[in-house]
């Protein structure tokens, strides 16, 4: 956490300036008991009232500027707060930008988003408590004392022997508790489990009649969760109480010795009243400080999640003096190109060696696992190849700059992704500046035209997030769509028309051969109908090029293609 | 002493020991029916009055008990104090009287010792009575999840659902432990604490009350001003969450269309909205704790200059002064605290509602009071004038005809999004018909009870749902108590046996909760094999068209066809072999069924099916 403190830098002064504000406010505090005690012991003992009157505004006073300050200090933390927040934010977010899928991989989406997310949230608000609570607890605690002392040196000893034995009832209770928190976090995420397998499966359970199955499975994580929970709530519950007691009993010591230091007359009545003040002071900010602990190694763990993704480096880097592109358009060009997962025993493709030209239509197909989409993954640098290269357009793609070469590909993922937005504005993501005209027309090539002039408000119909609002086709149609307002000179196609209908997916393609021209195309595909009609068909099996050639060349040369085929075409449309 | 000793105790969140900071003025979610949803939670409690009554009289002794103590406290110190004046005063024979002194410690400890043994009995029986009522009401939503149509759960996602058997319950379980005992105990001090202090002065009380409408105007001004800072705050935290998952989970889009600078600058300026709304939020919020303590100080100077005043003049004792400083200090505290409680009470309302929608839905029809029974069903399944649609008044399907014989494949075919999986629904009575009826050998499944009927189907689709289990175990799934024996043979007939057995555990392996550990093709298998092992009479098969390897793409083949022998099967197909070789093809389009009949038949219809089918094959090039 204290790694993460260096963004709280532009807030140094504001910090500080929050520990000195909370300085002040401790010490208003720790001066209103002394001046009570002057008035019991200078006014009330002697009668004297202008006496009384006059601490009275005193205190008045010393009370306000408290106030004042502890204000002022909340202000400062606030911003300090929040602003660390930001800053650690969006440092976050940034950072992640640049990744390649490579850090995504490894860290996983998910726990990236809670990365930036939760966690932080997290941190900030324990920033704000550390900031206001923990400033004040050790400062009250040691002006307490030091008041405490000066009220009477010999009453302290009580709090010498109080004190151990708080904080060890603070420590054995916590020690019990904590740890059944922790069990209670999984069985909570247990009892989750079980009812969204029951949520997701239900329509396998009710036909296979497991009803009473699950009930059982569903009861014991309940119970389960239930009796730990129990559990710990009686072993929390102490808490107070045992606190509690242990403070009431030191102010009982406090006022039977602190008579009889009186009756020796070693202090006076208003030093005692001040006293059990102070004592009680002391006392509550270890309780405080007891809270902080808890909170702590809880944003810790947070902090090491964030600082991990602040660690990460990009693997992939632009060139420092960027190569040109070749003169050659549209063309791309594997060369005895190998590729390791990171970590991996075997390559996802190993020894590819290929070329595609202007004009041309080149699949890829083979089974899954086969290393298909972690071939295309490779043209527009999601991933370094690890040995040979890839060249676009003439040029080693390692010494361009990545946004330079992005730009020629229009990419379309296996997972329809769309934004949140207008149909309009996901389309345009492809190419910011596209004109209205540009738009329609890419949709219309894409087969997406008829859908969504159906839809309200046409192109200006809302995507809602995930794209939950449009189905499965539709959102490929959308995804390829976007890639064609682009004109690219290198369109890939990974497995993009799975989700349409045979009949969709025979026009597209039929459309796509018209629009896209000079371009160099690549399809990655499932179905032999989609790639039957390609200018290459390039065949992969467990990372190897198994054949390449048209669809006749390959039915004739190659074993695996002929599985394929065989597999998905009845035996008289082969013949 | 017990000043602020309700303050500081932090309560449970979320399962967590100490919950974040809650701020005044954090807006709540408001309850429909606050009084109905209250009084329907409190019927939960009532197997527990007798438990409840305990610690409602704990708490309320634990809180007298710690509200007598001050003034106890204080007549030790007015005996201290009085001896000591006499002391300096000369007078003969005077003296702190000590053995008094103790006599009051003594009561004094004996008093805190109850005090804080009933506020643990109190915490102890509640932890009980707590977390048992959120038991049974988890289990009651658990139950009625059972007994609810399909039609529910197509309607909302799971995590919807799901939030309410845990979060919701969390947020209940919360409240009952704590804030319940805490708003006895608060209102019992702030009654106790007035009454203390008018024994001890009228005038000094009247003096205190005086600074009450303060701190109410005080809290409520904050929390008014907090509000709207918090709602902002909400507001652009769920956009900024959004933005994140978003741009995280379409990274390879950002990146292949290079919009990493574009999503930056979105993110940097829902950032900034964030910043200014959360210090402002968390600022104005923090600024209660200051101005209550500064009142509460007010009230502490006034008693401290006013008592003073009257000690001179011997109208009140100095030990009265110290137990009123105490219990004037306490008495801004509950105030605060009931205000906070409320907040609190009226989210858990909220979630009790959110449970109680739950339980209030409408159930599955009820089952037949005598119900058909198929001793030995045939697979004969027809659907006579049957009518149907998701909507009332949307009807999909209307005066449908369908024979299947035993034995018999009918194919569905239809664009996606055409509702194939409508006839799977209606058959399996996951929906009811609107009208018309379903027979299977010539009884109305309606007057079949549904876990019968469910019985005489398999079923294998394409989201093929496997638990976090054994291999073993999710087969065995199939039927309940079979054989070892029985398990491989059907993972045998299934062609998954060979796949099975390459795993490092073979049949004992544990498929993780995404059941990510063998491939979709694996787990199409092993679907194939439960259905198998469950032996049904007819058979419901959805082809899968998802990214499946070529061999075990040819392995489910073939573990369908051995599976379809001799059983009536609806199969929603894909693959062309399959639909030419079935009985009967029912086309469908927009959910309704748009043509039924042969392959051939439809053909030369040259309908929608001939459509469908010459576009997808007639322009093929004969490859040889």
């Amino acid at each position: 956490m204290l790694k993460l403190f260096r963004y709280m830098r532009p807030y140094r002064t504001a910090v500080l300036l929050v520990l000195l504000f909370t300085f002040f406010q401790c010490l208003s505090d720790l001066y209103l008991p002394t001046l009570m005690a002057d008035i019991v012991d200078k006014g009330i003992t002697l009668g004297n009232v202008p006496y009384i009157w006059r601490v009275g505004g005193v205190m008045l006073l010393v009370a306000s500027g408290g106030m004042v300050c502890a204000i002022a200090a909340s202000y400062l933390a606030s911003k300090a707060a929040s602003g660390f927040g930001r800053i650690v934010r969006g440092r976050v977010f940034s950072h992640v930008e640049n990744f390649t899928l490579q850090e995504f991989d490894k860290i996983g989406t998910a726990s990236l988003i809670t990365r930036t997310t939760n966690d932080i949230t997290q941190v900030q608000q324990v920033t704000i408590m550390i900031l206001r609570m923990m400033a004040i607890a050790p400062m009250m605690c040691i002006g307490g004392i030091v008041m405490a002392i000066s009220r009477d040196p010999g009453l302290t000893t009580v709090l010498l022997a109080v004190l151990p034995i708080l904080a060890l009832a603070i420590f054995l209770i916590a020690k019990q508790g904590i740890p059944l928190f922790k069990a209670i976090q999984v069985k909570i995420d247990t009892l989750s489990r079980v009812v969204r397998e029951n949520l997701t499966g239900i329509r396998v359970i009710r036909s296979f009649n497991r009803a009473a199955h699950e009930t059982v499975r569903f009861n014991d994580a309940n119970e389960d969760l239930t009796a730990t929970s129990i559990k710990v709530n009686k072993i929390m519950g102490a808490m107070m109480p045992v606190m509690m007691l242990v403070m009431n009993f030191a102010t009982i010591a406090i006022v039977w010795f602190g008579a009889h230091r009186i009756n020796d007359a070693h202090m006076k009545v208003g030093d005692l009243m001040a006293f059990l003040q102070y004592a009680m002071m002391i006392m509550f900010s270890l309780i405080m400080l007891s809270v902080m602990f808890v909170m702590i190694p809880r944003a810790q763990a947070s902090a090491v999640r964030i600082n991990e993704v602040l660690h990460m480096q990009p693997d992939i880097h632009d060139p420092k003096e960027p190569g040109k592109p070749g003169l050659q358009k549209a063309a791309v060009e594997f060369q005895d190109v190998t590729f390791f997962y990171p970590g991996a025993e075997e390559p996802a493709v190993s020894n590819l060696s290929f070329r595609t030209g202007p004009g041309e239509v080149t699949a890829i197909i083979g089974g899954t696992g086969s290393g298909k989409s972690t071939l295309i993954s490779l043209i527009p640098r999601f991933y370094d190849v690890t040995s040979g290269r890839i060249l676009v357009n003439g040029t080693d793609i390692r010494e361009m700059r990545q946004e330079e070469l992005r730009q020629r590909i229009g990419f379309v993922p296996q997972k329809a992704l769309l934004f949140t937005g207008s149909i309009a504005d996901n389309i345009r993501y492809g190419k910011e500046d596209a004109t209205d005209e540009e738009i329609r027309h890419a949709a219309k090539v894409a087969q997406a035209a008829d859908f969504i002039e159906a839809m309200e408000g046409a192109y200006d119909a809302e995507i809602s997030q995930g794209g939950s609002n449009v189905s499965g086709g539709q959102k490929q149609r959308l995804s390829i769509a976007r890639a064609l307002v682009r004109r690219p000179e290198i369109y890939i196609f990974d497995d993009s028309f799975s989700a349409l209908d045979f009949k969709t997916d025979a026009k597209l393609r039929a459309a796509l051969r018209e629009e896209t021209g000079d371009a160099t195309v690549l399809i990655v595909a499932q179905r032999v109908s989609t790639v039957m009609d390609a200018d290459r068909i390039i065949v992969l099996d467990e990372g190897r090029i198994a054949g390449m050639g048209t669809h006749e060349e390959l039915m004739n040369t190659s074993e695996v293609y002929r599985e394929i085929v065989i597999s998905q075409l009845s035996e008289e449309e082969i013949a | 002493m017990s000043e602020k000793k309700r303050g500081g105790h932090p309560r449970g969140h979320g399962g967590g020991p100490f919950g974040g900071p809650h701020g005044p003025g954090m807006p709540a979610e408001k309850a429909k029916d606050f009084k109905g949803t209250f009084r329907r939670l409190t019927t939960y409690l009532k197997p527990h009055t007798g438990k409840l009554l305990i610690v409602l009289a704990a708490a309320m002794l634990s809180t007298i008990f710690g509200i007598v103590s001050p003034k106890i406290l204080g007549d030790a110190t007015t005996i201290l104090f009085e001896g000591f004046l006499a002391k300096m005063k000369g007078e003969p024979g005077a003296g702190i009287d000590f053995a008094a002194i103790q006599r009051i410690l003594l009561w004094l400890a004996g008093l805190y010792l109850l005090s804080s043994l009933f506020a643990y009995v109190q915490q102890y029986v509640m932890a009980g009575v707590a977390q048992r009522t959120v038991y049974d009401l988890r289990k009651a939503v658990y139950d009625k999840l059972g007994r609810l149509p399909l039609k529910y759960f197509d309607a909302r996602t799971h995590g919807e659902t799901l939030s309410r058997v845990t979060n919701d319950m969390d947020n209940i379980a919360g409240t009952l432990q704590q804030s319940l005992t805490q708003m006895i105990t608060s209102a019992v001090t702030l009654l106790g604490v007035i009454v203390m202090m008018l024994t001890i002065s009228p005038l000094l009380t009247l003096v205190v009350i005086l600074t009450l409408p303060l701190s109410v105007i005080v809290t409520m001004m904050v929390a008014k001003q907090s509000q709207k800072h918090f709602v902002a705050q909400q507001k652009h935290l769920g956009q900024l969450n959004g933005h994140v998952e978003e741009m995280y989970t379409g990274h390879k889009v950002v990146k292949a269309f290079g919009r990493e600078r574009q999503s930056v600058e979105r993110f940097d300026e829902v950032n900034d909205k964030l910043y200014e709304a959360g210090w402002r939020a968390q600022f104005i919020s923090g600024t209660i704790m200051p101005l209550m303590g500064f009142i509460g100080n007010i009230g502490y100077v006034i008693v401290s200059v006013v008592g003073g005043v009257l000690v001179t003049r011997q109208a009140i004792k100095i030990g009265d002064i110290q137990a009123f400083i105490q219990y004037s200090r306490q008495f801004t505290q509950p105030i605060t605290q009931l205000a906070n409680i409320a907040n609190v009470i009226q989210s858990t309302i909220a979630s009790a509602e959110r449970v109680f929608e739950v339980l209030d839905e409408e159930e599955e029809v009820a089952e037949s009071s005598a119900p058909a029974v198929l001793r030995h069903p045939r697979g004969d399944v027809s659907f006579e004038h049957v009518s149907f649609g998701y909507k009332e008044d949307q009807l999909l399907i209307e005066n449908m005809n369908v024979n299947v014989r035993q034995g018999q494949t009918l194919a569905i075919v239809g664009p996606t999004g055409a509702g194939k999986t409508t006839l799977i629904n209606l058959l399996m009575r996951f929906y009811e018909v609107n009208g018309g009826r379903i027979t299977i050998d010539g009884k109305d499944i309606a007057s079949m009870k549904r876990s019968d009927l469910r019985s005489l189907f398999g079923m294998v689709l394409q989201d093929t749902w496997l638990f976090n289990g054994t291999i073993r175990d999710n087969i065995g799934y199939g039927r309940e108590g079979a054989t070892e024996e029985e398990i491989i043979r059907a993972a045998e007939a299934a062609h998954a046996d060979h796949f099975i057995r390459t795993l490092p555990d073979g049949y004992d392996t544990v498929l993780n909760e995404e059941a990510s550990n063998i491939s979709q093709g694996q787990k199409q298998l092993l679907t194939i094999a439960r259905a198998i092992l469950a032996n049904p009479a007819i058979l419901i098969l959805d082809e899968a068209t998802s990214s499946v390897d070529t061999r075990t793409e040819l392995y489910i083949q073939k573990a369908m066809k051995e599976l379809m022998k001799n059983r009536t099967s609806f199969v929603i197909a894909h693959r062309l072999s399959t639909i030419r070789d079935a009985d009967l093809i029912l086309v469908m389009n927009k959910g309704s069924i748009i043509e039924q009949g042969t392959h051939d038949e439809l053909l030369s219809q040259g309908g929608f099916y001939a459509d469908l089918y010459n576009s997808q094959f007639s322009d093929q090039p004969e490859a040889g």
